[in-house]
C-alpha cells in the first residue's frame, strides 16, 4: 500500500512538472507561457496571492533572472567581489519577483498573438507579438529576446515594449544610482532591499 | 517683435548648449541637479493637475475618447507633412497628407479615422526627429518644466515645430490659410488636449512604473531616449549588448 501511494504521488509529481514545461522552440514556448499566464491571471476564481505564487513560479523557471541581473549591473559585474555580485543577485532577485507580482496581478484579459520570430545567432532568438487589451485599448507590441543557448530549455532575458526594453531601463536607472554614489555596489543592494522590504 | 527677439535668444542659448553637447552621449546631462528638481516639481504638478485631469478623461465614454484622440492625431499629422518632405520620406508623406485629406473630410473633421481601415498610418514626426534623421546627435539631456524630458536637439525642434508647422501659422502667427484662421489659444488647446490624452492613455503605465522604480527620473530618462531613439529610426531596433554574458 504504501508502494502504491509513492507510485501514485510520483506520477502526480511527473505529471505536474511535465504540464509546466514549455515547448523549446522559442515560438511555442513564448506563445505557451503567455496564454497560460493570461487563463490564469484573468481567473477570478483565483486570489491575488495564488496570482502572486504563480507568476514568481513561471518567473523562477523561465526568466534568466541571474542574467537579466548581471547585464543590469552594467561594467561594474566584471571589477565587483564574488561575495557583491552574490549578494547582489540574491537582492536583484527578490526585487524582481516582487516588481513583477505588482505589475501583473491586477492584469485584465487580452488577446495574446505571435507575430514573427527571427533567429539572431545561437545564443538569441527574437519573438515578435502583439497584446490586444479585450476593452478595446489600443494593441501593443511586445518583443521577447529569448536566450536559446541551451535549446532544450529557452529563457527570456528581456521584453522590448513598443521598442523599449525594459532590461536597457532597469541598467540605466541603476548606472544613475550607482553614479550618484561612487560606483558603490552595497548602496545599490540596499536600494534594492529597501524596495523589497517596502 | 518682442517675442521674436526672445525666441532669438533662446534659439541662439539652445543651439550654444547644443554644439558643444555635439560630442555628448546621450545619457549625459546638462544640469542634473537642477533637472531633478524640476521633474519633482512637474510630478507635483501631474499629481495635482494632470493626473486627475487624466483619470476623468478616462472616465469619458469610449467613442468620445476615441474621438478625442483621432481628432488631436490628425491635426498633429500637419506637423508630420513637412517633416517628411525634410526627411525625404515619400512614402511616409503620401500617408500622412491621404490620412490628413481622408480623415478631415469622410472622417468627420478627424473625429473618425476612416484612412486607417484603408491602411494609412503615418507615423508622427517633428523637427527633433529630422534633425535625428540627419545625424544630429541628441546633445544633453534634461527636464524642462511641464514639458518634460527633452534633449538640446529636441529643444531647438520644439521650437522649430511652431515654424513648420501650418496649423501653428495659423493659430500662433494667425496666418489666414486657405480661408481658416485661428489664435493661439486654439494652438495650446490642441497641445494641452493631445497631452491629457497621451497621459491618460499611460496612466496606468505611468503608475506601474511610479511604484516600481527606484529612481523614476533615471527610468523617465531612459524611457525617453530610447523612445525618441526610435522614432528618429522609424523602427524598433533592440541594442544588443548583451553579447558578454553568454555563461
Amino acid at each position: 500500500m504504501h508502494r502504491i501511494s509513492i507510485y501514485i504521488i510520483s506520477i502526480i509529481i511527473i505529471l505536474q512538472t511535465s504540464l509546466l514545461a514549455y515547448s523549446s522552440d522559442p515560438k511555442n514556448f513564448v506563445n505557451e507561457l503567455v496564454n497560460d499566464a493570461i487563463s490564469k491571471l484573468s481567473d477570478k476564481n483565483l486570489t491575488k496571492d495564488e496570482k502572486a505564487n504563480f507568476i514568481e513560479k513561471i518567473a523562477l523557471e523561465n526568466v534568466d533572472i541571474n542574467a537579466l541581473g548581471l547585464y543590469t549591473l552594467g561594467e561594474l559585474r566584471k571589477s565587483s567581489s564574488e561575495n557583491d555580485i552574490s549578494n547582489y543577485q540574491n537582492s536583484f532577485k527578490r526585487y524582481f519577483l516582487k516588481s513583477l507580482t505588482s505589475r501583473l496581478t491586477d492584469y485584465s484579459s487580452s488577446k495574446f498573438e505571435i507575430i514573427s520570430a527571427e533567429k539572431k545567432s545561437t545564443s538569441y532568438t527574437i519573438v515578435s507579438s502583439k497584446i490586444s487589451p479585450i476593452d478595446g485599448g489600443p494593441e501593443i507590441k511586445i518583443d521577447w529576446r529569448i536566450y536559446t543557448k541551451n535549446p532544450e530549455k529557452p529563457l527570456i532575458r528581456d521584453l522590448i515594449v513598443e521598442g523599449l526594453s525594459l532590461a536597457r531601463t532597469q541598467k540605466e536607472e541603476f548606472a544613475s544610482i550607482l553614479n550618484s554614489n561612487n560606483n558603490d555596489i552595497r548602496i545599490l543592494i540596499s536600494k534594492l532591499d529597501e524596495f523589497v522590504n517596502d | 517683435m518682442k517675442l521674436d527677439k526672445n525666441i532669438k535668444i533662446f534659439i541662439s542659448v539652445l543651439g550654444i548648449v547644443f554644439f558643444l553637447g555635439q560630442n555628448a552621449q546621450a545619457t549625459e546631462e546638462c544640469f542634473e541637479k537642477t533637472s531633478r528638481a524640476i521633474f519633482k516639481f512637474n510630478l507635483t504638478l501631474d499629481n495635482y493637475i494632470f493626473e486627475p485631469v487624466a483619470k476623468g478623461y478616462n472616465k469619458l465614454p469610449n467613442p468620445i475618447k476615441t474621438g478625442t484622440s483621432n481628432f488631436t492625431s490628425n491635426l498633429g499629422t500637419l506637423l508630420s507633412i513637412p517633416n517628411n518632405l525634410l526627411q525625404g520620406n515619400l512614402k511616409q508623406l503620401g500617408h500622412s497628407i491621404g490620412s490628413f485629406a481622408i480623415n478631415t473630410t469622410v472622417g468627420i473633421l478627424g473625429f473618425l479615422n476612416p484612412a486607417e481601415r484603408i491602411g494609412l498610418k503615418p507615423h508622427k514626426e517633428d523637427v527633433g526627429q529630422t534633425l535625428g534623421s540627419y545625424g544630429f546627435g541628441p546633445g544633453c539631456y534634461y527636464v524642462l518644466p511641464i514639458l518634460g524630458p527633452t534633449t538640446a536637439r529636441d529643444s531647438i525642434g520644439l521650437i522649430a515645430d511652431t515654424f513648420v508647422d501650418p496649423f501653428a501659422h495659423v493659430t500662433i502667427r494667425e496666418h489666414e490659410m486657405f480661408g481658416l484662421s485661428g489664435n493661439s489659444l486654439d494652438y495650446y488647446s490642441f497641445k494641452a488636449t493631445d497631452a491629457v490624452d497621451f497621459r491618460a492613455d499611460n496612466d496606468q503605465n505611468f503608475e506601474s512604473l511610479k511604484k516600481n522604480s527606484i529612481d523614476l527620473y533615471s527610468s523617465m530618462k531612459s524611457i525617453y531616449l530610447q523612445d525618441r531613439e526610435n522614432k528618429i529610426n522609424n523602427s524598433t531596433k533592440e541594442e544588443d549588448d548583451w553579447g558578454n554574458l553568454d555563461n
